[in-house]
């Protein structure tokens, strides 16, 4: 088993005909996921290298019984894209866009409420299981299947945690990226409540990074509800407070939000942090007591 | 994006929120001028991005327009050091002159995103004057907030109860209601990431204005505003993150002498991280975004080597999309264009990672290549204390 998609997962690509949208559906289909349909207003009824391409996610959803979606269109749209897609029913929007408004967000968000739609992003790689379904921008070759959850704010440096794994021959059942935004769908919380709940997780990396209360809401979480092994990391021990280290989010404010206090909760919620971004895949061997 | 005070105030003030009436300049003799025009007590307050500025000589009353002119002839130009400014201090450019009020009370109010409910939240104390994170930290308890749902905005029995909640009096509720649903449209209507009246007054005449206000700005929401992009003040930044940013890439200056280049800004973090375990000490932050092009590592060395307490570089790249002998052949090109002269640790894993290091090996050029973080790290720390 795995979270949120497997191979039987059903993805529309929403801008299919921009490059990054091209590009991607298309490392995606190599991958092996199920690229069923594509969305760009005004192209209905063309294709995209053999996949259908429809006018609005709806008609993607009623002609191909897409189940997912993926958003790569710009930021000033992305917000429209992921309501659209709520709007169509998709179970799980990952939306990859960059630079979203963090009003956009909020108004997402609160539109969200009530619905049974997930979101993954915005600002993040994306979800994989490997060997099963890659939907987002990862390199699909690093990954393995195994038996480690993986969920981070990152990108690259998700990467660098699956690369280690997989070189210490721990696979993984599906890694999510979150996202670096200060507002976004899916929280650590969630997803590490489905990894706790998937019987083929055995342990989880968790991988933090400095702005907001996020790690240490999950740090709670993890010391009441989960019995999985969990590691951690958080990124920006170093940062200066007031600076956003690039991600939108990542941004120490009014005293909270430093890695600090957050390495603190993970330590009082038993999850063992790797002592750097090094040993992310020996700390969760270490942890596996392998 | 954060703007001057006076600016801040103009916004507000196009909004209908209560603001003392001012007049910005950039000389003594416009100052003794906008004195006169506004007549009685004066307050001179230079404008600079931080805030402290009372404390350290940067606000002064002037009770005529010759003191007032007096007081800007020795703002201009000084070098302001507030506990926000950092020792280097800045620049006064210029001066807001601003009629005097008669203070009975003041209170803070404040406008930020609550990340963990993805809500906007107005928060108000009576402790005004004072950080609020002061406040926070020392009586929570005397810290109002009120969660405002996007959908349909600030209601009036929200601001009603922040306002019951400071001991307003209630002749003066009705303006205190006016003052807080103007101050959440002048930001929601600007994509306004920060709000800040500290302080807020109570005159004794039972008005409610912003004394001083400070605002910032979500830099994604920018492009649909830009008479608001046009009130950046490049003097307030660090030169190398304006041009850092003209190159898409992202800078922040740190004080240490290890020069880093990441893609991501997760692994960007992590590799100062890791600079740091291994006893280093990161001069930046520099994510060079996904598409590491040669004119983009160029521009990349370009801006980290004008740190002249650079003594090693490590670049620290994991190739996914992008890459590595493209990368390797982006490191070289760039190496030789800005004649690099101090010690190069390249890290590169991912796609084509055994042709990225023949690259780098063959290129003649003098780089010690990391076998992973921890390798490349603790070269490179190495390196930085040989030079």
């Amino acid at each position: 088993m795995s979270i949120l998609v497997d191979k039987t997962t059903r993805v529309v690509t929403q801008g299919i005909t921009g490059s990054t949208g091209q590009f991607h559906t298309r490392a995606c289909r190599e991958y092996g996921t199920q690229m069923v349909a594509g969305v760009t207003p005004g192209r209905g009824g063309s294709d995209f290298e053999g996949i259908p391409v429809f006018d609005t996610v709806v008609d993607a959803v009623a002609q191909t019984a897409a189940n997912a979606s993926v958003i790569y269109v710009p930021p000033p749209f992305a917000a429209d894209a992921i309501l659209e897609a709520v709007d169509a029913g998709v179970e799980l929007v990952v939306c990859i866009t960059e630079g979203i408004p963090v009003a956009d967000m909020v108004r997402v968000k609160r539109a969200m409420v009530g619905t049974t739609t997930r979101l993954v992003g915005p600002n993040c790689p994306g979800v994989i299981t490997p060997g099963q379904c890659k939907i987002g921008i990862m390199p699909g070759y690093i990954h393995k299947p195994g038996a480690i959850g993986v969920v981070s704010r990152s990108g690259t440096l998700t990467y660098e945690a699956v690369h280690q794994l997989t070189q210490l021959g721990l696979g993984q059942s599906t890694c999510v990226g979150i996202g670096g935004d200060p507002v976004k769908g899916m929280e650590f919380v969630d997803v590490l409540r489905l990894f706790q709940d998937d019987p083929d997780t055995e342990g989880i990396v968790m991988i933090g990074e400095i702005g907001g209360t996020a790690e240490e809401t999950a740090a709670e979480f993890v010391k009441k509800s989960v019995t999985k092994p969990v590691i951690g990391f958080i990124g920006g021990q170093t940062a200066p407070k007031g600076k956003r280290m690039g991600h939108a989010g990542a941004i120490i404010s009014g005293g909270q939000g430093t890695a600090a206090d957050k390495i603190r909760a993970f330590e009082r919620a038993g999850i063992h942090v790797a002592k750097s971004p090094a040993e992310l895949g020996l700390t969760m061997k270490t942890a596996l007591g392998r | 994006m954060n703007i001057h005070e006076y600016q801040a105030k103009e916004l507000l003030r196009r909004h209908r929120v209560a603001v003392p009436r001012g007049i910005v300049v950039l000389s003594a003799e416009e100052a003794e001028h906008a004195a006169k025009e506004l007549g009685g007590v004066v307050v001179v307050k230079a404008q600079v991005h931080a805030g402290g500025r009372g404390k350290a000589g940067g606000v002064k009353l002037a009770k005529n327009p010759s003191e007032a002119k007096e007081a800007a002839a020795k703002m201009l130009g000084m070098k302001l050091v507030t506990h926000q400014t950092g020792p280097e201090g800045k620049i006064v450019r210029r001066v807001l002159v601003e009629e005097g009020c008669d203070i009975a009370r003041e209170l803070y109010l404040g406008l930020v995103l609550d990340r963990a409910s993805g809500r906007y939240v107005m928060m108000a104390s009576r402790e005004g004057g004072v950080e609020i994170e002061e406040v926070a930290a020392k009586t929570p308890e005397k810290i109002f907030r009120e969660a405002i749902d996007p959908a349909i905005g600030l209601q009036a029995y929200q601001a009603r109860k922040l306002a019951f909640g400071l001991d307003v009096p209630k002749e003066s509720i009705a303006k205190a209601v006016a003052f807080m649903t103007g101050l959440y449209r002048a930001f929601i209507e600007s994509d306004a990431s920060l709000a800040e009246i500290n302080p807020l007054i109570l005159t004794k005449q039972g008005d409610l204005l912003a004394l001083d206000c400070k605002m910032g700005f979500d830099d994604n929401g920018l492009y649909r505003h830009p008479e608001i992009r046009d009130l950046r003040d490049f003097d307030e930044e660090d030169p190398r993150e304006v041009e850092a940013a003209q190159h898409d890439l992202s800078y922040i200056a740190l004080d240490g002498n290890i020069g880093c280049m990441v893609n991501g800004a997760g692994l960007a973090m992590a590799t100062m991280d890791i600079i740091k375990f291994y006893g280093g000490s990161p001069a930046n932050f520099l994510d060079v975004g996904g598409g590491a092009t040669t004119e983009k590592v160029t521009a990349a060395f370009k801006i980290l080597l004008s740190d002249e307490n650079v003594k090693a570089v490590l670049v620290n790249i994991f190739g996914g999309i992008m890459k590595c002998d493209v990368v390797a052949q982006g490191i070289v090109e760039a190496a030789k264009q800005v004649h690099l002269k101090v010690p190069l640790v390249v890290r590169l894993e991912g796609t084509n990672v055994d042709l990225g290091r023949k690259i780098l090996a063959e290129s003649g050029l003098d780089i010690t290549p990391g076998e992973d973080m921890a390798d490349a790290a603790e070269k490179v720390v190495k390196a930085a204390r040989g030079a």
